[in-house]
C-alpha cells in the first residue's frame, strides 16, 4: 500500500514514546476514530498491537432484537470485521479480547442497580474506569505493551510544575469526551495516549480517507452501546428477566410537587430527572420529572422551573489535574452535569471528606440528575469530577 | 520473526506429499466423478483409490466410507441420520459433556425434535466411565456418541468397552474420531464401532474434506438431498482433489504413525516435564495416561490464558486456550469446566498440541517463552 503523505509528522498532542519502545496497544472498536489512531501510529513507525474488546454478547436477550440492528452497536460482528480489516490493511497484529464477564460485573450490573435505585447512571464512565483504562491496560501489559491509545477526543499532558498528568478538553469541542473520563487516575493517564485530541473530527475523517482506511465513511456510534435503540427500560426488563430476578411490579404514584396524585406508573426505573415524554398524563401545562424515590416508588413531577437547582453534592470525587482540596477549601470552576451541558460557573467547596465536594452554581441549573457525573473544569483543564448524589 | 506452530489439534499444515496429490488433481483431474466418459472415470478412479486408502487406515471396507465436507458434517450425518432413521416412537440418545460442539449441537437439535437426550458427566480424568454409559442406557436408546480422543485434553476414551456395553443394550455407537485418527491406531472392527467420524485437516490434508465410516448394514437417513453420490448417503459432486489428498494423508499416516507417536510423545513429555519442574502452580488437566501422544493441556494458576496466548503469539509461538466465539474472542473451555475445573483454573489453562514439524529446539524455545510469559503475567496480576 502506498504511504499517504498526510500521516507523516502529524501532531498528536502529546509526546509519543520513542519509536524503539515497547508496542502501543490500540483499543480498536472498528470505528473511524480508533482505526485512524492505529493507522497513524503504525505509519509513524511505532510498533502497534490492535485489540478489540468483546464486551457484550448481542445474541443475549433476544427479545431486544430489532430489525436492522447490529450496525453501530458494540461488539457486533460487523465492527470486529471492520477492525480486523483495518489491522490487516496497516499490517499490525490484531486480537479480539473477551471482557464480557468483567463488563457485566462492573458496568451492566451497576447500571441496572443505579436505575433501580432511582438514579440515572453513565455506563460509559464505568466502562472507562474499570474496563477500557483498567482491564485493557492490564491486557496491554500482559502482551508487553506499556502504552495504550484510544480514539477518544481528549488530551493528556504531564504538567512539569506539579508532575501531575493533566486531562484537557479536545480541541474539537463538539467531540470532546472528557466528561466521560473524569474517573481516570494518574497511573492510568500516565500510560494513555489520545492521539486525536488535537484534531477535528473532519480532519480525522480526511486522514482516514487519505490512508484509504475501509472505515473512513462509517457513521459514528450512538447511545449506550449495549442498549438497543436507547431503550434502557426495555433492556433492564429483559436483563432482569434473564437473571431470574423477580422485579416486583413496582408500580407507584405520580405526584406533583404540592402533593396531588396525578396517576400511576410502572416502576421508577422508567423515569429520569428532566424527562417530559412518557408520563402518560394529559394536563394543561407541560410536566417534567423532578425526582424519583425508589423507597416510596413515587415519581414527582412539576413545571420546568421546578427543575432548577443551584447546588449539588458530588461523591467519590476523583481529582486529576490537582491533588485535591483541603476540607473547607473552595475553588472556582466550571461544572458540567451531563455530557451535553454547557459548563456553568460554580464554587467548589470540599467537605470534611476528601472525596465529597459541594458545588454551588452561580446560577441555578436545569435537571441536576442523581447518578450522572459532575465534572469540574478550569478552562480546558479537567480538575476532576464525581457522581451527583 | 519466526513463528512456531503448536496448535496441531486446531489444524495441521498440509504435508508436502499430500499437497502434491492435491495440486495434481486440481490441475489435471477435473472430471465429474459421476460422468461416464474418460474424464469422469479418471476422477472416479481417484475417488475410489482414496476411499480404499481411508478405509485401510481404520480397517474398514471401502464401501463403508462416506466422504463429507469435514468432521462436523460427519458428526451431524451420523447423529441426525441414524437417530432419524429409527422408526421407534420413543427415542433416546446418549453423549457426554466433553464432546465437540459438532456433536453437542446436533444432539440439542435432536432434543428439539423430541428425542430424549442424556449428556453424561465426565470425571476429572477426562475419561468417560463405561459404567456410567451402562447406567444411562435404556431400551429406547437408539445411538450413543462418544469421542475417541478429546480435542482439548487428548484423553482417549475406552471405546471398545463402551461399544460392547452399547451393543449389549441393542443401541448403536458413533465415535467422533477426528482427534484420534493418525495419532493412534484405529481399527473399527476391534473397537466395534458402528460409525466413526474423520477429518482431513487434522491429518495433514487440506480443510474441507472428511469422512464417516458407516458399518455395513447400519441404517442412516441422509441429512441433505440431491443426487445419488456416496451410495445415496451424501449428495453433492465429490471434492476429488480434497478427497484424493485425504487418501494420500491417510496412507502417509499409516506409514508414519509409530514413528510420529514416539517422537511426539518424547517432545510432549519434554515440554510437560520442564514446565512442571520449573514453574510452580502448574499441572496437567485430565489424565496424564491414556492420551494421544501430541497433546498437553496445562494450567498456570494466576494467569489469564487469553493474555498468555496473545503474549506467546507476539513472541512467535502459536498455542491455544478455550473456545473461539464468532468474533474471534475466547471464552473458557466447556471441556475444562465439564471435568470440574474452577472458572479461574479453566481460564488459566492452555493447550499445546504438537505435530510433525516441531523439533526439540522449538520445544525448548517454547519452554523458555512459557517461563518468562508466566512470570510476567503473574507479576501483573499481583498488581491488578
Amino acid at each position: 500500500m502506498p504511504e499517504a503523505p498526510i500521516a507523516v509528522g502529524i501532531s498528536v498532542g502529546q509526546a509519543l514514546p520513542p519509536a524503539n519502545s515497547p508496542p502501543i496497544a490500540v483499543a480498536m472498536s472498528g470505528g473511524v476514530d480508533s482505526s485512524t489512531v492505529a493507522a497513524m501510529l503504525a505509519r509513524q513507525g511505532r510498533p502497534v498491537v490492535g485489540m478489540t474488546m468483546q464486551l457484550w454478547n448481542q445474541r443475549r436477550l433476544p427479545e431486544l432484537a430489532v430489525e436492522g440492528a447490529g450496525a453501530g452497536r458494540c461488539c457486533s460482528l460487523d465492527d470486529v470485521y471492520d477492525a480486523r480489516r483495518v489491522a490487516e490493511q496497516i499490517g499490525i497484529p490484531y486480537y479480539v479480547v473477551n471482557f464480557e464477564r468483567q463488563f457485566e460485573e462492573q458496568v451492566v450490573k451497576p447500571f441496572v442497580a443505579e436505575y433501580l435505585a432511582g438514579r440515572t447512571p453513565i455506563p460509559c464512565t464505568l466502562c472507562n474506569n474499570y474496563i477500557k483504562f483498567d482491564r485493557f491496560l492490564d491486557m496491554a501489559d500482559s502482551v508487553g505493551a506499556h502504552y495504550m491509545a484510544t480514539g477518544h477526543y481528549a488530551r493528556v499532558r504531564c504538567d512539569p510544575a506539579s508532575g501531575r498528568y493533566q486531562l484537557l478538553r479536545a480541541v474539537d469541542e463538539s467531540k470532546d469526551q472528557t466528561y466521560f473520563l473524569f474517573g481516570l487516575t494518574q497511573a492510568q493517564l500516565a500510560r494513555t495516549l489520545f492521539p486525536l485530541g488535537e484534531l477535528n473530527k473532519s480532519e480525522v475523517r480526511d486522514m482516514a480517507r487519505a490512508m484509504d482506511l475501509a472505515v473512513a465513511s462509517k457513521g459514528d456510534s450512538q447511545e449506550i452501546c449495549f442498549v438497543p435503540n436507547g431503550d434502557y427500560a426495555a433492556f433492564m426488563d429483559a436483563y432482569l428477566k434473564e437473571k431470574g430476578v423477580a422485579v416486583e411490579r413496582a408500580t407507584g404514584e405520580i405526584v406533583t410537587t404540592d402533593g396531588r396524585t396525578l396517576g400511576r406508573h410502572e416502576g421508577v426505573h422508567h423515569f429520569t430527572v428532566g424527562q417530559r415524554k412518557g408520563l402518560g398524563i394529559a394536563t394543561g401545562e407541560p410536566l417534567y420529572v423532578i425526582a424519583t424515590d425508589p423507597a416510596s416508588q413515587r415519581v414527582t413531577v412539576g413545571a420546568n422551573d421546578d427543575l432548577q437547582r443551584a447546588r449539588l453534592v458530588a461523591k467519590e470525587v476523583n481529582w486529576i489535574s490537582i491533588a485535591g482540596l483541603a476540607p473547607g477549601a473552595t475553588l472556582r470552576a466550571e461544572v458540567k452535569i451531563r455530557n451535553k451541558h454547557a459548563a456553568a460557573a460554580a464554587t467548589l467547596r470540599a467537605t470534611d471528606r476528601a472525596d465529597r465536594v459541594e458545588v454551588q452554581f452561580d446560577d441555578p441549573q436545569r435537571a441536576v440528575t442523581p447518578g450522572q457525573g459532575a465534572v469540574f473544569y478550569a478552562g480546558e483543564i479537567v480538575l476532576g469530577g464525581g457522581w451527583i448524589e | 520473526m519466526q513463528h512456531f506452530y503448536f496448535d496441531h489439534n486446531a489444524t495441521t499444515p498440509v504435508d508436502p506429499e499430500v499437497l502434491e496429490t492435491a495440486v495434481t488433481c486440481l490441475g489435471q483431474v477435473y472430471g465429474n466423478a459421476s460422468s461416464i466418459h474418460h474424464f469422469g472415470q479418471a476422477a472416479k478412479q481417484r475417488l475410489e483409490a482414496a476411499r480404499r486408502q481411508v478405509a485401510a487406515l481404520i480397517n474398514a471396507s471401502a464401501a463403508e466410507i462416506v466422504f463429507t465436507s469435514g468432521g462436523t458434517e460427519a458428526d451431524n450425518l451420523a447423529i441426525l441420520g441414524v437417530t432419524r432413521a429409527s422408526t421407534a416412537t420413543r427415542k433416546h440418545f446418549i453423549t457426554c459433556a466433553i464432546e465437540h460442539p459438532a456433536v453437542i449441537s446436533p444432539a440439542k437439535q435432536l432434543g428439539a425434535e423430541g428425542v430424549e437426550i442424556t449428556c453424561l458427566r465426565v470425571p476429572s480424568s477426562g475419561i468417560v466411565s463405561p459404567d456410567d454409559i451402562q447406567r444411562a442406557l435404556r431400551p429406547e436408546t437408539v445411538l450413543v456418541s462418544i469421542m475417541h480422543a478429546n480435542n482439548e485434553l487428548g484423553t482417549l476414551q475406552p471405546i471398545a468397552e463402551i461399544a460392547r456395553t452399547v451393543h449389549h443394550a441393542g443401541a448403536a455407537l458413533h465415535v467422533d474420531g477426528v482427534q484420534a485418527l493418525g495419532k493412534v491406531p484405529v481399527d473399527v472392527e476391534s473397537l466395534g464401532v458402528d460409525l466413526y467420524s474423520m477429518s482431513g485437516h487434522k491429518l495433514y490434508a487440506p480443510k474441507g474434506v472428511g469422512a464417516l465410516y458407516v458399518r455395513k448394514g447400519a441404517r442412516m437417513a441422509p441429512i441433505s438431498y440431491g443426487g445419488h453420490h456416496e451410495r445415496d448417503r451424501r449428495p453433492g459432486t465429490e471434492n476429488v482433489p480434497g478427497i484424493a489428498a485425504f487418501g494420500a494423508a491417510a496412507e502417509l499416516a499409516g506409514r508414519r504413525m509409530a514413528e510420529d507417536a514416539e517422537r511426539l510423545t518424547t517432545l510432549r513429555d519434554r515440554l510437560e516435564n520442564a514446565v512442571l519442574e520449573r514453574i510452580p502452580g502448574t499441572g496437567i488437566n485430565g489424565s496424564r495416561w491414556n492420551r494421544v501422544p501430541n497433546t498437553s493441556n496445562l494450567y498456570f494458576d494466576g494467569i489469564d490464558g487469553e493474555a498468555m496466548v496473545i503474549a506467546l503469539d507476539l513472541r512467535g509461538f502459536a498455542v491455544s486456550t478455550g473456545a473461539a466465539c464468532s468474533s474471534g474472542a475466547l471464552s473458557p473451555s466447556h471441556v475444562l469446566k465439564a471435568i470440574g475445573l474452577s472458572d479461574d483454573r479453566a481460564r488459566a489453562s492452555m493447550r499445546f498440541s504438537l505435530g510433525r514439524g516441531n523439533t526439540t529446539a522449538q520445544v525448548d524455545a517454547l519452554i523458555e517463552a512459557i517461563g518468562s510469559s508466566v512470570a510476567h503475567l503473574r507479576r501483573i496480576s499481583v498488581h491488578a
